[in-house]
Order: structure tokens, then sequence, then C-alpha cells
């Protein structure tokens, strides 16, 4: 069969809901498109970490020390996973580190900001958790099996992340006003960065991604799921969401005021105001566990 | 024919786009380790299926590893390592004969039966 027909008859199949296991042929652009997809995905479960790191041992209390240091497990333990199916796509785990560390590939814009204070913590895990599970659920609906399959367990544990984090902004709106106002000010930080984190709204029709439905979801449509889903529970707890234009229309959508996407195309390409440090600091970290590695291969050769 | 999957017709004669099963081990370009097929058992009594696959250097590692990816939330009854090189796939079933004799699809009883329970009733009318 010519190989114009055979992607065509391809492209029918995945939106007839049609699925593709990794020995399965598959159209050239469809497994690039795949391998830089789901190498961001790794890449962002493996740079998300780095926030939260730096808050094991300023930890308010042992327990809030346990669960953190497991989410972070979690989250890692997330990397390798996704990481072995873009390997199965043909791209090996050290090359998606070289290429991380030399800024070749993306990870979320959520992890280019510093955290600030214990309250970061809280929001992040509970809202940034939020938003990731959005998208991680319409990912089940993919047409790459195998990233699906990965994706269910992913969502699972996400549940624990989002339940720890609601938790700990709980346990501080709770508290002094002093622990309210540390909540405030990083939902104040994180909101726009979390209202970007969808993407810009890209018409599904005009989206490759959802052409060979990697995707099934739109950007927009995930962001408005999010704020279905959190903005009453953001202000049940007597928290102020700092955007005056934010309000649901008569059809049930949200409004809100525009995110700046150039900030977010900067933001992505490692101009973010913790993107350097952050590499740096995954740098430093592979560097210094390589002697791990190279010991383990050496005793096994 | 009942392909599913657009891939069968020529998949023989194709280039794979990825390593096949069975090239894992240490390959060239950046691979460290076999690859390891997990499956996991949920519950007792459960089927063992396919949970996802990693990397180790060998049959410790991948025991630790198991343990650390699929056990420990207490989520996995039991666990099956199987190095990717061990596994013997076959994804294809070509359909040459009309086999439908072999399935419940194969069969098709209704007008067949409508007319004989009509005849039943009719003679059983007759006998009245």
């Amino acid at each position: 069969m010519a190989e114009d027909a055979r992607t065509q008859e391809f492209v029918e199949y995945v939106q007839a809901g049609g699925l593709v296991e990794s020995t399965d042929w598959m159209p050239e652009e469809y497994r690039k498109r795949l391998v830089k997809f789901i190498e961001m995905h790794a890449n962002s479960e493996l740079m998300g970490v780095l926030p939260e790191r730096d808050w094991i041992l300023r930890a308010p209390t042992l327990q809030r020390k346990l669960a953190l240091t497991a989410k972070i497990q979690d989250e890692v333990g997330h990397a390798q996973l996704i990481y072995r199916i873009v390997e199965d796509l043909g791209k090996p785990r050290e090359a998606c580190f070289d290429d991380l560390i030399a800024g070749k590939s993306k990870f979320h814009n959520v992890f280019h900001y510093p955290t600030r204070s214990w309250g970061d913590v809280g929001v992040i895990a509970w809202l940034v958790d939020a938003a990731a599970i959005v998208s991680q659920k319409a990912l089940l609906k993919t047409s790459y099996a195998p990233y699906a399959r990965i994706m269910k367990r992913v969502c699972w544990e996400e549940s624990f992340h989002i339940l720890h984090g609601r938790d700990v902004v709980l346990a501080m709106v709770s508290g002094t006003e002093s622990q309210r106002e540390l909540v405030q000010e990083a939902l104040d930080r994180w909101w726009e960065p979390l209202m970007m984190f969808h993407g810009n709204p890209i018409p599904a029709e005009d989206d490759p991604m959802y052409r060979w439905r990697i995707k099934s979801q739109a950007n927009e449509d995930a962001r408005q799921e999010f704020l279905d889903g959190y903005v009453n529970q953001i202000l049940e707890l007597g928290l102020t969401i700092p955007d005056s234009k934010l309000s649901r229309n008569d059809s049930g959508i949200w409004e809100y005021t525009e995110p700046d996407w150039d900030e977010l195309l900067a933001v992505v390409t490692g101009h973010g105001p913790a993107s350097a440090e952050r590499i740096a600091f995954r740098s430093l970290s592979r560097a210094e566990v390589d002697w791990v590695s190279r010991v383990l291969l050496a005793e096994a050769a | 024919m009942l392909a599913a999957r657009p891939h069968d017709e020529s998949a023989a004669s194709e280039p794979s786009t990825r390593p096949e099963p069975g090239s894992a081990g240490r390959e060239a370009g950046g691979g460290q380790g076999a690859i390891f097929e997990v499956f996991r058992q949920e519950r007792k009594g459960k089927p063992l299926e396919h949970a996802g696959s990693f990397r180790a250097v060998d049959e410790l590692a991948a025991e630790i590893y198991a343990r650390e990816f699929y056990g420990r939330r207490h989520e996995s009854e039991a666990l099956w390592l199987v190095p990717r090189t061990a596994v013997h796939e076959i994804a294809d079933f070509p359909e040459e004969f009309d086999r439908s004799y072999r399935r419940v699809d194969g069969y098709s009883l209704r007008s067949r039966l409508r007319e004989a329970r009509a005849r039943a009733a009719a003679t059983g009318d007759e006998g009245a």
C-alpha cells in the first residue's frame, strides 16, 4: 500500500477510537509527536520534584515530611515509567536527560517558578496536581495504548497528592492569620501560571495532536474543567482568587483575564524565573549519581 | 478479514519503528541494563495483568525496583518479572478460512427459531 494511503488509513483508525501498540506500524510523524509530547511529560514529572524537594528539610511536622517524600517518590516513579514509554518509541532515556539539560526539550511551565513558603507546597500539591490530573485523565483516552495504561496508574497516585495538598492548605487556613496569609500569597503567585498550565486555546480542529488523537481534549476544555472543579473549593476556604474578571457566564463558560501567552512561551523555552537554577541542579544531580549507574553496570557485567 | 489494526496486512515485511520484543538488553544508544516486563496481580484470584516495564541491570535490581514501583502501597498481591527477551509475542491471526463455526456469531437462529415456533404452534393447533 502506498505510504500516503496507509497513513490516511491509520488516521481514520485512530480517529475512530483505534488503539496503537508499540509494536504496531505507525506513521513517522505520529511517532515523533508521541516522543516529543511524552518526553515533555516525563521531564515535567522529573523536574516537578525539584520545587518540592527544597521543602523536605523544612516540612513543619514529621508526618508532612513523610507525605512530601512519598509524593516526590511517586513523581520520580512516574518519570521513570513514562521515559520507558519514550524508549520503546526509539529515544533512550539517557538521550532524554541530555536534551533536558541542554535545553532542547521542554517541561511544564509551573516547574519554572520558585517556591517561597510552605504555602506554596500546599498550593502546588493541591492545585498544580489538580490541573495536571485534568490533562492526565484526558490522556486515559489517548490513541497510544501503552501511554494510556501508564496514565491509569499515574492518576491513581495523583489523587493522593491532591488530597495531601488540600489537607496542607486546609490546615493552614484553619490556623493563624499569618498562616492564612501564606496560603493567600502562594495562591496569588501561582494563579497565573495555573491559568497558563493547559496552554493557549487552540481549536481542536487546528491541533495536530488532536488529529492523531494523542490528545483527546482541547486546551481550553481542560482549563474550563479545572475551573469547574476547583474555583468553588478555593473560595469556600475564604481565599481570594487574584482575577477580578473571573466569573461564570450564563452559558456556564468561565471568563477570565487572558494570561500572557508570550510569557508562557518564554517560560517553557527556559526563560522562567527559576529555569536556569532548576536545569543546573538537575545537571548537578545527574553528575553526582552517575557513579551509581557505573558501579551497578560494572557489577552486572 | 477481521484484522482490527491497520498494520496487519504487511507488518511482517515492514521495518518496525521500535526495538522488536527480544532486542532488549544492552542496546546501543544509551540503554543500560535489560528491560523487564511486569505483570501484576491486584487481588488473590485475579489474573496477572501487564502493568508496564522498567530497566534493571540484573534480577536483584529488578526485584528491588518492582517492589518500589508496584508494591509500595500494598497495591499488588503478586508480581511476575519477565525479561523482555523471554517474551514470545504473537500478534497476527490470519483468517484464511471462514471459521465462524467456532464462534457464537457464526450461528444465526432467530428467524429459523421463529419459523419453527410458528410451525410447532400450527401443528399443536391442528392436534387440539
